[in-house]
């Protein structure tokens, strides 16, 4: 079932400044109003204000809310956005809503991409560089342990992200580009596993135009 | 999406930012200050020494297209590496699409390589005893470790530029394709280069001008005979053909025995010479052989032998020794030569022939005899004709191998693995 299609989609009004909110999809649980830049959150059948976005993401990744795709023979549209920030800059996890139902992420570090999903699997409490880690029934090396701070969300998510302000990263990699990463932000942490996947592969459409470019 | 500008918090010069908000940091052309520009209160990181300065080959802001995909220099870095304390530097160009990101192009005395981020993780394994990374199937062996260092830079960065701070740089090479291995604190990250000619890089950027000709052989080039395998399998092909010539060559041959009889001789006899029954040669013009199988024991004969036609009496002479000698000595037992013999005839018509045989034996120490037989067959295939062609035919691949060898040779000499003359003859030049 195509998430974003069902009529039963949260709506209501941004508790700051009224305008309607409507999520994207029926799991959303936390959402950022379009026109004051507020962080709701959905209590129940209330909105709730948790913050603001304090930087407008200005930033130069060609993929932006609305963004549609193609993965793994599914179509796939950019529902959400966290931006994280480390030593070496900045990085964007779109979330994306596939057409049958399911749920991933698409990583953006200077336009390095990655798609990934999650997945039930224990994680090393932490790990060093190129250490072997099963994760599910893979096995990949640790290639990098981050830590990163929110800078900003955008559009909808499937869990909070205002009360959060930090979290520990692990990135891994397998020899066939297969991908991992850890977030330690949950408890117990969040397992993601997918590829590294080259911009063409995604098809993608509605993406940000670069005067100068086609 | 527009390009920004930035001011230069050194001499308040206009640094445009042609890589967005990915760039992190970028030199002040004006002033070569490097700024951080990951922050919007930008501050200072370096200053480059004009001292350093470099003239890159492509200039900055040129377009190329690689993959059919159009990508802008945005950055030029010099670096270099010190081996036996000699300076080595090359230049490297960033390229960036705004969609599909960052690349590199790298030139070193005129040697191209298009440069990708990995997206595996190469395995570490060996090659013929040195260490090697395996890569989507391919093994890469290990060619240099070398310490990295920027000396200059121009243009815009995704990182902050480090400008005298060494990384580890360890080169595997499977040409044309090179992984390099760069080695920071924090990372280590992978990216495989593609050999480009200069021709190629100026065919993708649409230069005018040619860019500077290449000299010795690069790390990654592909050796000019490169197909090895396909010389040798061109060689094996070949060797087919032959074969299957010999085959039609055995089926097309009449290979038809026309005479074989016992005959004996005697030192005794007064008249030797005899004159066998009339065969027939049939066929086009081709060989006739001949061959005579004695019992001789420690004896030798001689048989002085004609074929003869019947109906013009054209007539083809010749003589054959036969001998045969054994015993036993302290080396153990001994032969020489051989009871039989053998004569191919070529280009014999066709028509009724007979043989004229006179044979001769030692008419000392006394009695002399001998049995032989005389075998004449028509149209015998000659394989060994065939077969001469084969070290022919090896010529070009083996060519090609020797030349290859002295190629590899050449692109070694360059590495951690050269032996210590070649290596120091190519340090000088």
């Amino acid at each position: 079932m195509n998430p974003l299609a069902g009529s039963d989609r949260f709506r209501g009004n941004c508790p700051n400044c009224g305008a309607p909110i409507q999520f994207t999809f029926l799991q959303a649980v936390q959402t950022v109003c379009k026109f004051c830049q507020s962080v709701l959150v959905r209590q129940g059948v209330d909105l709730q204000l948790v913050g603001k976005v304090a930087d407008p993401l200005i930033d130069a990744s060609p993929i932006q809310l609305g963004t549609e795709g193609q993965y793994g023979g599914q179509a796939f549209q950019v529902v959400g956005r966290i931006v994280y920030e480390y030593s070496g800059g900045r990085w964007n996890e779109w979330y994306l809503a596939f057409s049958n139902g399911t749920f991933g992420w698409l990583s953006d570090a200077q336009l390095e991409y990655a798609i990934s999903f999650p997945v039930q699997s224990t994680a090393p409490a932490q790990a060093t560089r190129g250490v072997q880690v099963a994760l599910g029934k893979e096995l990949f090396t640790v290639t990098t342990f981050t830590r990163a701070r929110y800078i900003g969300v955008e559009g909808d998510m499937p869990f909070t992200t205002w009360d959060k302000t930090e979290s520990n990263f692990l990135d891994l990699r397998s020899a066939n580009q297969r991908f991992a990463t850890v977030d330690y932000s949950e408890q117990p942490p969040l397992v993601f596993t997918g590829n590294l996947v080259d911009y063409d592969e995604l098809k993608l459409r509605n993406v940000k135009q670069f005067e100068g470019w086609q | 999406m527009k390009v920004r500008a930035i001011e230069c918090p050194n001499c308040g010069g206009s640094v445009e930012l042609r890589g967005y908000s990915h760039s992190l940091s970028a030199v002040c052309i004006q002033c070569l200050t490097v700024i951080d520009t990951s922050h919007p209160q930008l501050t200072i990181l370096k200053q480059l020494q004009d001292a350093n300065r470099v003239r890159p080959l492509l200039p900055l802001g040129s377009r190329g297209r690689f993959g059919g995909k159009l990508f802008e220099i945005i950055g030029m870095q010099e670096r270099q590496i010190m081996v036996d304390g000699t300076t080595y530097s090359w230049q490297e160009y960033l390229l960036f699409n705004p969609y599909a990101g960052f690349r590199y192009l790298s030139v070193y005395r005129g040697h191209w390589n298009f440069i990708e981020p990995a997206k595996g993780l190469p395995e570490t394994t060996t090659r013929l005893g040195k260490p090697a990374l395996k890569y989507q199937g391919e093994t890469y062996r290990h060619f240099q470790t070398a310490e990295a260092e920027t000396s200059f830079a121009m243009g815009e960065f995704p990182w902050k530029l480090e400008v005298g701070q060494k990384v580890t740089v360890k080169d595997y090479i499977a040409p044309p394709k090179l992984l390099s291995e760069e080695i920071t604190a924090d990372e280590v990250t992978y990216s495989v280069g593609t050999y480009q000619t200069g021709e190629e890089i100026a065919k993708a950027f649409a230069l005018t001008t040619p860019l500077p000709p290449a000299t010795g052989v690069f790390a990654n080039q592909q050796a000019p005979a490169a197909n090895l395998g396909s010389a040798w399998s061109t060689f094996v092909l070949l060797l087919l053909g032959l074969f299957v010539l010999s085959i039609i060559l055995k089926v097309i041959s009449r290979n038809e025995v026309v005479f074989d009889q016992r005959l004996h001789y005697s030192s005794a006899d007064k008249e030797s010479a005899k004159v066998t029954d009339i065969f027939e040669l049939k066929g086009r013009t081709s060989n006739v052989e001949i061959e005579s199988e004695t019992d001789l024991s420690n004896d030798w004969m001689y048989l002085d032998m004609s074929l003869i036609n019947t109906e013009t009496g054209q007539a083809w002479d010749f003589g054959r020794e036969v001998s045969y000698y054994s015993g036993t000595d302290s080396d153990g037992r001994w032969t020489e030569g051989n009871p039989k013999d053998s004569v191919n005839i070529p280009s014999v018509p066709s028509g009724k022939y007979y043989l004229r045989i006179d044979p001769d034996m030692s008419d000392d120490a006394g009695l002399h005899s001998a049995s032989y037989t005389i075998k004449v067959t028509r149209d015998v295939p000659k394989f060994w004709l065939l077969w001469l062609a084969v070290p022919l035919l090896m010529l070009p691949a083996l060519w090609r191998t020797i030349k290859r060898g002295t190629f590899e040779t050449q692109r070694w000499a360059e590495s951690d693995y050269a032996t210590s003359s070649s290596s120091s003859d190519d340090d000088d030049d």
